[in-house]
């Protein structure tokens, strides 16, 4: 064996007494209680309380701690009980009389429950763990890994996972070139959307004659639905910091800081916390693990403007000016903050440093595609039947990501689109499904890996209205320095609203198409760069339902209000309830002398409540598009 | 100074190696649209997006005011790619351009108009619609000269004269998005604001936004 040098002895005793210190808490049962944002949303704070309080009145002795978020948003709140002598096993949906019966029949009585068992998290012989589920045949988490298995509040839990164990080495036994080196042959791509090589970029600052340089971590996450930098700061937040001291050796910068959006309350006490546990312990600061390495690190609380995740708009805001972006060159890597040298990297890229460290390039490179490896972290929202985190291999289809992690649609809906990449991505139909996902081919359909949101839509989402949403999220949030995105999106969603009111011209298609094209081609940043990604690819692939609004008036998901009709179908109303009478806000639906119901168009809002307040036995409440078939429908009805 | 060889439009011309494209352009009579563009600009803000030229080994249209010439740079100012962003950046601005040159002080002296003859565009905004927005009142409370923000294009000349060349601080960029506009620091009346009536910010307007009166 050859000799540990002195940061790795330095770290060797951290590691000793961060074990000495959870020895104990492998006596006595534990139980995990997920409480990143979204379990606390869903509840798990009174959960925790519930186990408290019950664990005091049954005289119990478990220790409840809080870990981040384990992916599984859709099961939310989450609790693990790990109690010695059974595998830990993860429960959903946690409720205070679950919590009564967990404590009673689990750690009272030995029965695990497993009528409400999630998963287990260790293979046994009992009960089935992740990788036995279609999801886990298909996940693979690597930065994820540890999230919600460990205490995000305490450094020694990261510690004995192997935590800080790669800057040690690093420090110890490479230089930077070598470090610089593995990143390359990582072929380690940034994760905040772009998929620029890492190496590449760190490289470029390391070779500046400029000795002042720095290392940002962007945490602004501004795309709406996405929320995975967040859950991987409140989660495991010294995986990142770990990432970002090695990068700052490679890089030889003294100071970096984390830019995370004041949105982040959780976030940026959880890295708070974080940064000073890691400065006591030798880990951050001057003379690192005892050696001769200075790094420190602040946090930097962003206003959560969008725009401000763009690079040089984050250094202006950083600057104390407006966060606007800049023309490139000259990049970050020249010119960054304060006019220094500076690497900008996304949350979840500094997250794989430590991982590729620790296990080397060749080991990251056997997960993903040849051009992309490692893995890839999907936010997964709309009509999915299982939305949360999900992390999956590089190349993994859309079919593969939507149908078995994501479990299909909700409500036995058809899939219709998939909108990959966020506001900026792009809209992909059912002919992309078995497109294995990775940067470069997601590009070439149109869309972009982006912040990694995936929103699923099925049959009853209407791709004008679509293209709408997600260009009034990019429009609403240019800085308005630039001509194209500033007026041209304006323009783009206003003739998108006159569609969606059956106002539009086939000349308008053109119109739009050929100004997404040079919004896209000539505006200042990537904001503009990319906002028209929906418009473009709903252009390329539901080019028909545009038509369809435009020639026939007709919005064939029957979504656009102006464009549909609510109509009572006389065949099937019962005449004897009244639930659609009731629930109209405007009284647009009467009772006919044949005691029918029916509806006065003129009054008519076109709110939805009689179709929905109309009991599923009769199902007579229906929308028609275009509108004139109610001429049709009343003609026969008479 | 070093000096550097380069061809714009099949001419050969000699210029100072670091000078931006547009410059070099625009001092040998070759006239390329611009709005937003000021020499001593470190950083060119960039923002009007109609200085676009087509360089030989790019794939895109890129902004000349920003671009540093090269030896043996190979320009072309007119191809279909940068007409195309050309005429739909211009037909943008005009959209949100209170037209009613007849009646403008600028008449005649203007940079869009000049911009609409060089590249044979007409003063309309062509296939948009005219936005049409409610602008606040034209400030004429300095008594010295008016600001008309209907006619705004948000070049940026006026702010840099003000800020960066007397150094006064009247006024500036505020706002995001569709309501980014040039105002005093809190929307003050400019006589309420501490502008000196230098009338350098009047100078530099290449529309009729800001006026003598
Ligand atoms: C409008 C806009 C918003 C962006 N927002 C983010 C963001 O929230 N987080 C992020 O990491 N990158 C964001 N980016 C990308 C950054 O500009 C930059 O490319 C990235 O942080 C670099 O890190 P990476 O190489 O690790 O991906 C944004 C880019 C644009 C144009
Ligand atoms: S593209 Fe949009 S966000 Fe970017 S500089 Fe231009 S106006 Fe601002
Ligand atoms: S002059 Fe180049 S962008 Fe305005």
């Amino acid at each position: 064996m050859r000799n540990l040098s002195a940061s790795e002895t330095a770290y060797r005793r951290l590691r000793q007494q961060a074990e000495a210190k959870l020895a104990p808490l492998k006596d006595k049962p534990l139980i995990w209680i997920g409480t990143a944002t979204c379990g606390k949303a869903a509840g798990a704070i009174e959960v925790r309380e519930a186990f408290k309080e019950e664990l005091a009145k049954k005289g119990v002795e478990a220790r409840v701690l809080e870990a981040g978020c384990m992916g599984h948003c859709y099961a939310e709140p989450l609790a693990v009980i790990a109690k010695p002598g059974f595998p830990a096993i993860c429960y959903g949906k946690v409720d205070e009389g679950l919590v009564k019966r967990l404590v009673d029949d689990f750690l009272l009585h030995d029965d695990p429950c497993y009528e409400f068992a999630l998963v287990a998290l260790e293979t046994n012989d009992f009960f089935p763990t992740f990788s036995d589920f279609p999801r886990g045949v298909y996940e693979e988490k690597i930065i994820l890994e540890d999230c919600g298995f460990i205490d995000p509040e305490d450094i020694d839990h990261y510690i004995a996972r192997d935590g800080y164990v790669a800057l040690a080495e690093v420090l110890g036994t490479k230089t930077p070139q070598q470090v610089l080196a593995e990143i390359k042959a990582a072929n380690l791509r940034g994760r905040g959307g772009a998929g620029f090589p890492a190496g590449v970029k760190w490289e470029a600052v390391a070779v500046q004659t400029e000795k002042t340089r720095y290392v940002i971590c962007n945490a602004d996450e501004g795309d709406p639905g996405a929320f995975m930098d967040r859950s991987i700061l409140e989660s495991n937040p010294h995986l990142v910091l770990e990432g970002m001291l090695i990068c700052a050796y490679a890089v030889a910068a003294q100071r970096g800081y984390l830019y995370i959006r004041s949105e982040y309350p959780q976030a940026i006490r959880r890295v708070r916390t974080a940064l000073e546990q890691a400065r006591q312990r030798g880990l951050l600061g001057s003379s690192i693990l005892g050696g001769n390495f200075n790094f420190d690190l602040g946090i930097f609380a962003g206003a959560g403007a969008f725009v401000c995740g763009e690079g040089t708009a984050l250094v202006n805001s950083m600057e104390g000016k407006l966060g606007l972006p800049e023309h490139r060159p000259p990049r970050l890597s020249t010119a960054g903050l304060r006019g220094k040298p500076t690497v900008l990297n996304n949350v979840k890229t500094f997250a794989y440093v430590p991982l590729i460290l620790r296990r080397g390039a060749d080991w990251f490179k056997q997960t993903g595609t040849p051009g992309s490896p490692g893995t890839a972290v999907f936010a997964m929202a709309g009509k999915v039947a299982n939305p949360g985190l999900a992390e999956v291999p590089m190349g993994t289809t859309l079919r593969q990501l939507i149908f078995e992690v994501g479990q299909g649609l909700a409500g036995g809906k058809q899939f219709k689109a998939v909108q990959i990449g966020g506001p900026s991505g792009g809209c992909l139909p059912e002919a992309a499904l078995d497109l294995p996902i990775d940067f470069d081919s997601l590009q070439e359909a149109g869309a972009i890996m982006g912040s990694g949101g995936v929103v699923v839509l099925d049959e009853d989402d209407c791709m004008v209205r679509i293209a709408h949403y997600f260009l009034k999220f990019t429009q609403h949030e240019s800085c308005g320095k630039c001509t194209f995105c500033r007026l041209g999106t304006k323009q783009m969603l206003d003739i998108l609203g006159a569609i969606t009111r059956g106002e539009g011209t086939l000349a308008d298609l053109e119109t739009l198409r050929e100004l997404a094209e040079d919004v896209k081609a000539g505006s200042l940043c990537n904001l503009g760069g990319t906002a028209p990604n929906p418009v473009l690819t709903t252009l390329k692939y539901f080019y028909d339902e545009y038509r369809a609004h435009i020639e026939g008036k007709c919005c064939p998901a029957l979504m656009c209000p102006d464009l549909i009709a609510y109509y009572i179908e006389p065949l099937k109303c019962s005449k004897l309830c009244s639930a659609c009478v009731g629930s109209c806000p405007v009284e647009a639906v009467y009772t006919r002398e044949d005691g029918l119901k029916a509806i006065d168009q003129e009054k008519c809002v076109k709110c939805d409540n009689c179709l929905k307040a109309c009991p599923v036995e009769y199902n007579a409440v229906v929308k028609l598009s275009p509108p004139s078939l109610l001429q049709e429908k009343e003609g026969r009805g008479r | 100074m070093n000096k550097v060889k380069l061809f714009i439009d099949g001419r050969e011309l000699l210029a100072p190696a670091g000078e931006k494209l547009l410059w070099v352009a625009l001092e040998n009579d070759i006239y390329i649209p611009h709005l937003c563009a000021i020499r001593e600009e470190q950083r060119p803000s960039a923002c009007c997006r109609l200085c676009f030229v087509e360089v030989e080994g790019r794939k895109r249209p890129v902004t000349s005011c920003t671009l540093p010439v090269r030896e043996k740079m190979m320009v072309k100012t007119r191809t279909p790619a940068v007409d195309r962003l050309v005429r739909t950046a211009f037909e943008l601005l005009l959209s949100d351009h209170r037209l009613n040159c007849g009646k403008c002080p600028k008449n005649r002296a203007c940079a869009l108009q000049r911009i609409a003859r060089e590249r044979g565009l007409k003063l309309k905004p062509g296939r948009f619609k005219a936005l049409g927005r409610e602008f606040p009142p034209i400030d004429e409370s300095t008594g010295a000269f008016a600001f008309d923000r209907s006619r705004c294009v948000l070049c940026g000349q006026c702010v840099h004269a003000d800020q960066q060349v007397v150094k006064v601080g009247a006024i500036g960029f505020s706002r995001r998005g569709l309501d980014r506009c040039v105002s005093t620091f809190t929307g003050v009346k400019l006589a309420d604001s501490p502008c000196t009536r230098c009338l350098l910010c009047v100078e530099a307007c290449p529309v009729g936004a800001l006026y003598p009166l």
